[in-house]
């Protein structure tokens, strides 16, 4: 499970309106970051039982697509594109439910995901999902130990240190930023996979390229639709989140008066000497 | 019936601060709201806990005490909160946004259909009106907390879904105890029809805990480095500063991302929050996801060579000057002046 996400790791100058508020539509899209450490996660799990496939669930616009597209340049054989109106607004409960939905269609052996994402950094969504499908989960995993018939060894972090669990499969398995780096993009993946397209997005290609994706099923990027995973309407978007935001404020930078120093001796001795004199240092 | 709950975590025989931090909130929130405030205790040997949950306004002690759950595991703990939670119907519940309560918190709210709101920043109680449905509500809990790599400041409420489930990290909340002790009244939880087997299937085979050898929550002078320092090196003088002024090093997410220093000293929204006398911030920029950890410094003196950097904005002394200038002249002056 990935996800796509503003960047808002880096708010430059740029993305600030002049009344001190961010311009969203100014950040990137980029891959979750701890997404990226789940990929790796899953690509050494495939790498380790040989006979396996690592797909992508993502829920979002037809946009993200791009990072199912990413993740099959760096590993990943394919992927499922989750979209539609009847999901917007989804809190994570929403959100959990509909990936669980999407996640009994594709009945997988082992479901690895981000431990959050840094937009909302809840951490919510892994565990829900896990409750939903009734698996056990571990979170927080640094490293994977070992893997067979059934079963799962994780390191994962704790407050103060570690721990190594082990766990019956299917599991969730949440993924720490602290865990291995995703390996790069292959050159030859990207050749053979840059043409890949979800549903929609073929629909509305040029009749070339519809052509060319069409004969290859490898390109197909799966997407479902509200109606395709089988949900409670009462439980999606909207409707299906027992969290309403009641209000949402732009953080602005209240000015206040600093008074403005140079790097100069006389300038950092009266400092010290001002510190020293208020009781602030010693 | 409608109380309000503070799941407490105890590792190594110690409750975690964040816990009685939540318990002092809970206390405030459960007077506003006339109820009880009940603390939830699932361990081994929880019990000799009582009397200081007690000391920080716990009316009722709820226990779990048996191996099967230490140390922490998911499933058990789930099961237990859960079960307890239907049996008792609290109007909220609070967990610590540790690790502990960040794995099993949504777990625990997914099985209840009841919605969570992670690492609030404030939790304070007022009314609600739907704008849909027009329907009015007396006293929800405001759940107030940083989104959007903390750019935006949300309130969010649970109008229908109880319990309202928030989960606060260690530092945000204050802990005070009471004059005069709650009662701490213990009560023993029937938790063995909660529990299945299936809950007991995750094993724990090797655990590592290590030493607490960085305190920056409880240092009342913190010298800070962010990316600007340039580098893992570039830190040896930051901690030299804090060294010689007899504080601590902290650091932003952007030098701790680029390895310069530890995970543990990082402070800010996904970090450590604090308040000390003197915040020394060394080549930050004042990225928001930063300053939500310090800003209530008492004073705060920044050093970057840009004098337009954000930071500056809630700086009381702004020193335009790169790090390596500006460090060693405040060491030198420093000793000068200081007997």
């Amino acid at each position: 499970m990935a996800k796509q996400v503003p960047d808002t790791r880096n708010v430059g100058k740029d993305a600030m309106t002049p009344e001190g508020t961010v311009n969203r539509a100014a950040l990137a899209a980029i891959f979750n970051p701890e997404d990226l450490n789940a990929l790796e996660m899953a690509l050494q799990l495939k790498d380790r039982v040989g006979n396996a496939t690592v797909h992508i669930l993502t829920m979002g616009p037809q946009r993200a697509a791009d990072i199912i597209r990413e993740a099959m340049f760096r590993g990943a054989d394919g992927g499922y594109l989750l979209s539609g109106r009847e999901f917007a607004g989804s809190d994570t409960l929403a959100t959990s439910y509909a990936l669980a939905c999407a996640l009994r269609k594709i009945n997988p052996d082992i479901i690895v995901a981000g431990r959050q994402a840094i937009d909302g950094d809840t951490a919510q969504v892994g565990p829900q999902v896990a409750e939903k499908l009734d698996l056990p989960q571990v979170t927080y995993a640094e490293e994977l130990v070992d893997v067979k018939e059934g079963e799962i060894t994780i390191k994962r972090r704790l407050e103060r240190g570690t721990e190594v669990v082990v766990s019956p499969l299917p599991a969730v398995i949440t993924v720490n930023s602290s865990a291995k780096e995703c390996r790069p993009r292959n050159a030859k993946r990207v050749m053979k996979y840059k043409y890949a397209l979800a549903t929609s997005e073929l629909a509305e290609a040029e009749h070339n390229r519809k052509a060319f994706v069409e004969e290859r099923d490898y390109l197909h990027i799966i997407e479902f639709s509200a109606t395709d995973v089988n949900p409670d309407p009462e439980q999606l978007g909207l409707a299906g989140s027992p969290t309403k935001v009641k209000k949402i404020e732009n953080v602005v930078f209240q000015a206040k008066e600093a008074k403005t120093l140079t790097a100069e001796d006389k300038d950092i001795e009266a400092l010290m000497q001002e510190l020293i004199a208020s009781h602030t240092l010693g | 019936m409608n109380n309000v709950f503070v799941y407490i975590e105890i590792e190594d025989k110690e409750i975690a601060d964040v816990s009685l931090e939540l318990l002092t909130k809970g206390r405030e929130l459960a007077n506003t709201l006339g109820v009880q405030l009940e603390a939830v205790a699932i361990g081994k040997d929880v019990k000799c806990h009582a009397a200081e949950l007690a000391k920080y306004g716990a009316d009722v002690v709820w226990v779990a005490d048996d191996e099967i759950f230490a140390p922490f595991r998911t499933l058990p703990h789930t099961a237990v909160m859960v079960g307890l939670i239907e049996q008792e119907k609290p109007q909220i519940a609070l967990f610590g946004a540790t690790p502990v309560g960040r794995d099993f918190a949504p777990r625990v709210s997914s099985a209840l259909h009841s919605g969570l709101t992670a690492d609030c920043t404030e939790l304070v109680i007022g009314e609600h009106k739907d704008a849909k449905t027009g329907k009015e509500y007396d006293s929800l809990l405001y759940q107030i907390r940083p989104a959007f790599g903390g750019n935006i400041i949300a309130t969010i409420v649970n109008p229908e879904c109880r319990p309202q489930m928030a989960t606060v990290r260690e530092g945000v909340m204050r802990k005070e105890e009471l004059a005069t002790p709650a009662a701490g009244e213990i009560r023993e939880i029937n938790w063995k029809p909660m529990v299945k087997d299936t809950d007991l299937a995750v094993r724990i085979v090797e655990r590592h805990i290590e030493e607490r050898k960085i305190n920056i929550k409880g240092a009342s002078i913190i010298v800070a480095g962010g990316y600007g320092v340039g580098s893992k090196e570039g830190f040896g003088l930051v901690h030299e500063l804090a060294e010689v002024l007899g504080g601590e090093v902290g650091a932003s997410r952007a030098a701790v991302d680029a390895g310069f220093t530890e995970h543990e000293r990082q402070i800010g929204q996904t970090g450590v929050t604090v308040r000390p006398k003197l915040y020394i911030a060394c080549g930050i920029s004042g990225q928001i996801q930063h300053t939500a950890g310090m800003d209530g410094s008492a004073m705060i003196v920044s050093i970057n060579t840009d004098p337009e950097a954000p930071i500056n904005k809630i700086a009381d002394y702004a020193i335009v000057g790169s790090v390596e200038e500006v460090i060693p002249k405040m060491i030198k002056y420093y000793k000068q002046n200081s007997k």
